[in-house]
């Protein structure tokens, strides 16, 4: 590899990817890769002292989301959060065997309940989203029975930034009788949540998405909630996820739990702020462009932007190009042939699905980046478009042909 | 991110013969907007031979790339030796392409071929392949189209088909169909296909009955701490012994019929019945 692919980027609109680990993350991690390296179920005061540490850190976890410290369970991230959550639910209530999702899950949860549903036979529910990429609570309602085991709804949407009542969504499954999870990767630490207040049962999150480093996440379970551990061995975490703890993980995610907390006005104001300018400011000056997912219920970083008649991932190269980080729903950047399963739930036209790009901001992000961002794209846009057949004006060349209709 | 070759780069970034070509006399067409990519080829061919080339494309980067190639390859070519042209000449002029790229070379190939077609006054329909069958309803793929990239690139797996022509890279109903169409070019027996649920012999049946329990109703109970084993197979009536959990389970019987039948009256015949030994 050349160093030229190893250069920062200038600007880095990924957030939702992952993000950089805060300075004072990383502080406060590396002392336990090197001088206390011990293990904290170890007898003596050298391991002991690292135990103490990481229950500093449960708790620093604890009151970001407003729930006790003993109801975390540290893990390596939050697919393994959310299998967790799952499985569990399902192993606690044998004689249950219908889940009910959504359409626009992460691949965490959405390819476990097409696993579970294959192979082991039992029945999913996958609720659909309107255009703007919101459920119908009335859908979700009729979808209950008296065997569901599990409602497992994502709190905010990592492609649009789209975020669900929760708390409506945790009340109504309390009311049948039926656990509830969120895979809230996305929303931790970008929106103010008090889980004592709440119905949620059990909820996943992920480190490197709010600026620990990869490689830990965490499930919350509700106190008393019936309970199956996953990974099964060692007594780590109160016999809820054996394995030897990631010290040096934990104590990261504490401090990023932390600092998150103390930036979250920040996140709903500055960030808030820089996403609506480049937002504003790129669809004012692209035409035929839009935007993907509701404008008002939606995380305060995320912009899912779609540009017509060019594609994706020709898109993002010429913005790597100039240093700038992105993602894009297109269906050449994955590997797979269509274009992203949020997007096809939500019905965005095919024309507009294959160009959208998504920009996830953070608290790093500047004002000159978004200056930077918003000068470069439309001339980007306007690049592709001369190269392409499909012309603004022309007749829709939407090909008559129907999509896959999966 | 796709490892791209630097050809790759330098005819994404500046690609040649870009635009409309205002003295065209042949054009084709391939691919659409619903498939993620499409090209439009011009040539203006003189006295049998190609003295100009320019292309329209929608499309990712490799796609740009493969087009902005395919202009350069045909250029000064005649037409006869413009058809020899194969997908493979097209990637090789870019130093080669991701094997999930290859499309967008077979999609240049393909283009290529049906203004050559248009100049000569063979019928193309401008968006769907005139030729053969459809078989990815998806994107659009015919069975010629399958055979001629299966030969051309001496394919050999379903994943292949798709990373070439985009076939069966959606639903995935037509995989069976590639299946078929994979051997038929390679000159080999198609793979048996699925055994049908009605008209089965005897052993047959049984076979079909055991290989369901191990396969699917096994795995199931097992993760309830359960099991299950055959007993004995008379007709359409399965006798099943319950192990484990299961013995005590007082919905046992619950998940004798349940599950169990279910399962094997939707795989197997809709006629059996399970019995508990």
């Amino acid at each position: 590899m050349s160093s030229e692919t190893h250069r920062m980027p200038t600007i880095y609109m990924d957030n939702n990817a992952t993000t950089r680990v805060a300075p004072e993350v990383l502080e406060a991690m590396l002392p336990f890769f090197s001088e206390r390296y011990g293990n904290p179920s170890s007898m003596h005061s050298f391991g002991g002292a690292v135990g103490r540490e990481m229950r500093e850190a449960r708790e620093a976890l604890a009151d970001l989301l407003g729930c006790g410290s003993d109801e975390i369970v540290f893990t390596s991230c939050g697919t393994e959060a959310d299998n967790t959550a799952i499985r569990s639910a399902l192993t606690a209530q044998p004689e249950k065997r219908h889940i009910v999702t959504t359409r626009v899950e992460h691949p965490a949860i959405l390819s476990l309940c097409k696993f579970l549903e294959r192979s082991q036979g039992y029945r999913v529910t996958y609720l659909g989203v309107n255009a703007e990429g919101q459920l119908d609570m009335k859908e979700l309602e009729d979808s209950l029975t008296d065997d569901t085991a599990i409602v497992s709804i994502m709190w905010a949407n990592n492609e649009t930034g789209v975020i669900f009542p929760i708390p409506e969504i945790a009340k109504l499954a309390r009311s049948r009788g039926i656990f509830m999870h969120t895979d809230a990767v996305q929303a931790v630490g970008k929106i103010p949540m008090n889980l004592r207040e709440l119905d949620v049962d059990m909820l996943s999150l992920s480190g490197h998405k709010l600026h620990a480093p990869k490689g830990v996440g965490a499930l919350y379970v509700r106190r008393k909630l019936p309970y199956r551990p996953f990974l099964i061995g060692g007594h780590q975490e109160h016999g809820r996820r054996a394995g030897t703890e990631n010290t040096t993980g934990i104590i990261a995610l504490g401090a990023a739990a932390r600092a998150a907390k103390a930036h979250l006005p920040q996140e709903n104001t500055a960030v808030r702020a820089l996403r609506d300018r480049l937002e504003n400011a790129l669809l004012a000056a692209v035409p035929d462009s839009r935007l993907n997912g509701h404008k008002e219920d939606r995380l305060p970083n995320t912009s899912n932007i779609s540009f017509k008649y060019v594609e994706g991932e020709a898109i993002l190269l010429l913005l790597d190009q100039l240093g700038i980080a992105a993602s894009s729903g297109s269906a050449c950047t994955s590997g797979s042939l269509e274009p992203s399963h949020v997007l096809r739930a939500m019905g965005v036209p095919f024309t507009f699905a294959h160009g959208s790009i998504r920009f996830s901001l953070s608290r790093y992000t500047t004002d000159a980046d978004v200056d930077f961002v918003t000068t470069h794209v439309p001339g980007i846009i306007e690049t592709l478009r001369k190269i392409s057949p499909y012309k603004q004006g022309a007749p829709d060349p939407l090909d008559p042909k129907p999509a896959c209709g999966c | 991110m796709w490892e791209y070759t630097d050809k790759v780069k330098e005819h994404f970034l500046n690609p040649k013969n870009v635009g409309e070509l205002k003295e065209a006399n042949a054009v084709g067409e391939v691919g659409s907007i619903a498939c993620g990519d499409a090209l439009k080829l011009f040539l203006k061919i003189e006295d049998g031979v190609i003295q100009d080339a320019s292309f329209q494309t929608f499309g990712c980067a490799s796609a740009i790339a493969s087009s902005s190639a395919l202009t350069e390859l045909v250029k000064g070519k005649s037409v006869d030796e413009a058809l020899k042209i194969t997908n493979k000449d097209i990637a090789s002029a870019l130093g080669g392409l991701p094997k999930e790229k290859m499309h967008c070379s077979v999609m240049g190939q393909e283009a290529l071929e049906a203004a050559i077609k248009t100049w000569r006054g063979e019928k193309v329909d401008t968006h769907e392949h005139s030729e053969g069958e459809i078989v990815c309803e998806c994107f659009g793929v015919t069975d010629e189209q399958i055979l001629h990239a299966v030969r051309e690139n001496d394919l050999k797996t379903i994943e292949d088909v798709t990373y070439y022509t985009k076939a069966g890279g959606g639903c995935a109903k037509c995989h069976e169909k590639i299946e078929e169409l994979i051997a038929r070019a390679r000159g080999e027996e198609a793979p048996k296909p699925a055994p049908a649920a009605k008209k089965l012999s005897n052993l047959q049946r049984m076979r079909l009955i055991e290989e369901v329990l191990e396969k699917e109703i096994r795995p199931r109970l097992q993760m309830d701490g359960g099991d299950i084993e055959l007993a004995d197979i008379e007709g359409l009536v399965v006798t099943v012994n319950l192990r484990g959990r299961c013995t005590n389970c007082p919905a046992s019987q619950a998940t004798v019929h349940g599950v169990v039948e279910t399962i094997l009256r939707e795989k197997v015949d809709p006629e059996i019945q399970v019995r508990e030994a």
